[in-house]
């Protein structure tokens, strides 16, 4: 039975491995390059003590840096519709199920040989192609210290061979459904991508509380943190609505400075006081009076940085964020989330068969 | 008399639609039976469902003692073509000899070869470019070169040309003395049924409206054409299949094992189609005169 699988999915696994080594050959040429910028850079800065200028690697190979983000993205979508929709809607479209399932093989080991041998490379694939994205990657990753951010994340690591499994499986389910190998490819394309979506945006943020730390408003650096944009100083953004500010109109808001964990992901910073509240603009306009002159001349910045001052006092820096030691064990649980949507489907898939066709 | 099919109260529902219903028949072994009926008599359903590809949703059936499709070995005891005959159309027909040893334990492997080297088959050729008659006989190959117990054949000559038709019919015909194979085959084209087979089911609305060995029905079925004269004249052991009227006089189908003496009646023999055709009205008559009569 696994020969006759092998037999049927020949033709997709030299399209599928040709793309993959094409791709393998384009980044074994170009990534050694990248390393060398990254390091050529590195050791002149060190000598000229100036490693604050951008690394010139995230300008080397633009077009592949750009480009790499969108296949490692889009591989599994395809290897769902390429793989998965016609598994079996293929066999039901031309009638072949009817030759197949009265061979001397029950149904379950049909379906259990084809899910099991085109499932494995569809995961190999997706780990495949991450891994070789990454390796290429991991001079530019080095410099932008961002792997847990929200779009890199899921370029990264293990979870890629869970969305792989995930979307063949979506893919062979909607062709067991819809019976049909082009709806179900739309259908298998669309679902991944909200699918995607909602673990990305909803699921993961959830999969585990962030860690809370105040920090002193006016902190230069707290452990293991750095300052970014005005390095330490303080940003007062005034939204004063309506034009000219009269009193009671506008509206101000206290914003913390701009925390960045390297390698973690930020949830969010905000200025509140020991209760956990944040100012009301009715009592910043109260501490502050200069704020509702603020877009008049007379507001000098000697005024403005006495009422920062003021404010430090009684007000901190709330940090929620994921430190970067989490970014495996998140991981794990997205890609053991994908896999079990993909079992759970392979299982829906064998109780339709069964109910559908005896 | 052993059987290679019993079913009871069979039925198969798409949702509200029955598409056989309260089938109850039994089919002997080492026989060829051929399945006739109308467009729609359940033909197609009954035979899917004996070799598995159907869950039935009423009802029970046993093909050669035991629950089609449910075990290796079970499916391995009996072959089936499907209606238009399907195969893989990007293989190649030495693929299928391939896919046939691959998934049939009880694979012949020199009868395959021997046959498709009978045929004329190009080994490399695309199933896709065979024609209908050439990928028919791939079918047919295939299912009776994993040596089955019963060979169940759904339609398979209806797309075919007539001397294509005859061949396959030859062909099944040599297996089933080679091999002492039972087969249940399908069709409307009567006349080629004739030929093949020995023993006939007449299936109507999922009724069986009549079954039995081809020789005996042929024997126990006349027409008798005589004067209008009212049918109760006729002696119990005549059963009237069909009847049809002209001004002066009456044409019967009867079937009884008894000599007809009567001289009044013009005695003649049936053949085959006229014998189904005669089944076949009678079982759609019946399936529109109401179930229950309403008293007034």
């Amino acid at each position: 039975m696994i020969r006759l699988a092998l037999r049927q999915f020949r033709t997709e696994a030299i399209v599928g491995l040709g793309l993959l080594v094409a791709l393998a050959v384009v980044l074994a040429v170009t990534g050694p390059h990248l390393v060398s910028v990254s390091d050529a850079f590195k050791s002149t800065c060190r000598a000229a003590h100036d490693c604050a200028t951008t690394n010139p690697v995230l300008n080397s190979d633009k077009a592949l840096q750009s480009a790499l983000p969108f296949i490692v993205a889009i591989v599994p979508a395809l290897v769902g519709l390429f793989f998965g929709a016609p598994l079996i809607a293929r066999e039901l479209e031309t009638g072949t199920f009817r030759l197949v399932w009265t061979q001397s093989v029950t149904r379950k080991r049909w379906l259990a040989a084809k899910l099991g041998l085109v499932g494995i490379v569809a995961m190999a694939i997706g780990g495949l192609l991450t891994w070789m994205a990454n390796w290429w990657a991991s001079p530019l990753d080095a410099v932008n210290q961002d792997r847990f951010g929200v779009a890199n994340f899921s370029l990264h690591g293990i979870a890629p061979i869970g969305y792989a499994a995930f979307a063949f499986a979506l893919g062979v389910t909607a062709g067991v459904l819809l019976r049909r190998t082009l709806p179900a490819m739309a259908v298998t394309g669309a679902g991944f991508a909200a699918a995607r979506v909602a673990v990305t945006y909803w699921v993961r943020p959830n999969l585990a509380s962030p860690v809370r730390e105040s920090l002193p408003l006016s902190a230069g650096s707290g452990p293991g943190f750095l300052y970014g944009g005005s390095q330490g100083t303080m940003n007062f953004n005034a939204y004063i609505q309506s034009g000219v500010p009269t009193p009671g109109v506008g509206q101000v808001v206290l914003t913390a400075p701009q925390v960045s964990v390297p390698n973690g992901w930020v949830y969010s910073t905000t200025a509140v006081d020991k209760a956990g509240h944040a100012p009301t603009s009715h009592y910043l306009f109260q501490a502050c009076p200069v704020l509702k002159q603020f877009s008049k001349p007379q507001a000098s910045a000697a005024q403005l940085q006495a009422c920062i001052t003021r404010l430090t006092s009684t007000f901190h820096t709330l940090v929620a964020y994921q430190p970067p030691s989490r970014f495996w064990s998140f991981q794990w649980a997205e890609m053991g989330i994908f896999l079990a949507g993909a079992l759970a489907l392979c299982g829906l898939t064998y109780w339709w068969l069964r109910r559908q066709y005896a | 008399m052993s059987a290679v099919l019993e079913a009871d109260g069979l039925g198969k529902r798409y949702g509200r639609k029955w598409a056989l219903s309260e089938c109850t028949l039994i089919i002997p072994a080492g026989k060829v039976v051929g399945l006739v009926g109308p467009n729609g008599a359940g033909k197609t359903t009954l035979l899917q469902i004996s070799v598995g590809l159907l869950r039935a949703s009423a009802g029970s059936i046993a093909v050669l003692g035991g629950r089609p499709g449910t075990t290796p070995g079970q499916l391995a005891r009996v072959g089936f073509v499907a209606q238009d005959t399907p195969t893989y159309a990007g293989f190649s027909v030495a693929d299928h000899l391939r896919f046939g040893r691959w998934t049939n334990p009880g694979w012949d492997a020199k009868f395959a070869q021997g046959r498709i080297e009978r045929l004329g088959l190009d080994l490399r050729q695309k199933a896709g470019n065979l024609s209908g008659g050439q990928r028919a006989q791939l079918a047919l190959t295939l299912a009776v070169a994993k040596r089955p117990e019963l060979l169940v054949l759904d339609e398979p000559i209806a797309s075919l040309d007539p001397l294509a038709r005859r061949e396959f019919l030859q062909d099944v015909m040599e297996v089933v003395v080679e091999h002492g194979t039972s087969v249940i085959l399908s069709s409307h084209l009567v006349a080629d049924l004739e030929r093949a087979c020995d023993y006939l089911v007449v299936l109507v609305d999922s009724r069986v409206q009549i079954a039995g060995g081809i020789d005996e029905l042929l024997a126990s079925h006349h027409r008798l054409t005589g004067p209008l004269r009212d049918r109760d004249a006729l002696p119990g052991d005549q059963l009237v299949i069909g009847e049809s009227y002209t001004d002066r006089q009456r044409t019967l189908v009867v079937r009884t094992d008894q000599p007809i003496l009567d001289p009044v009646w013009k005695v003649e023999s049936l053949d085959l189609e006229d014998l189904v055709l005669a089944y076949m009205t009678r079982g759609v008559e019946q399936d529109r005169r109401p179930k229950l009569a309403v008293r007034s």
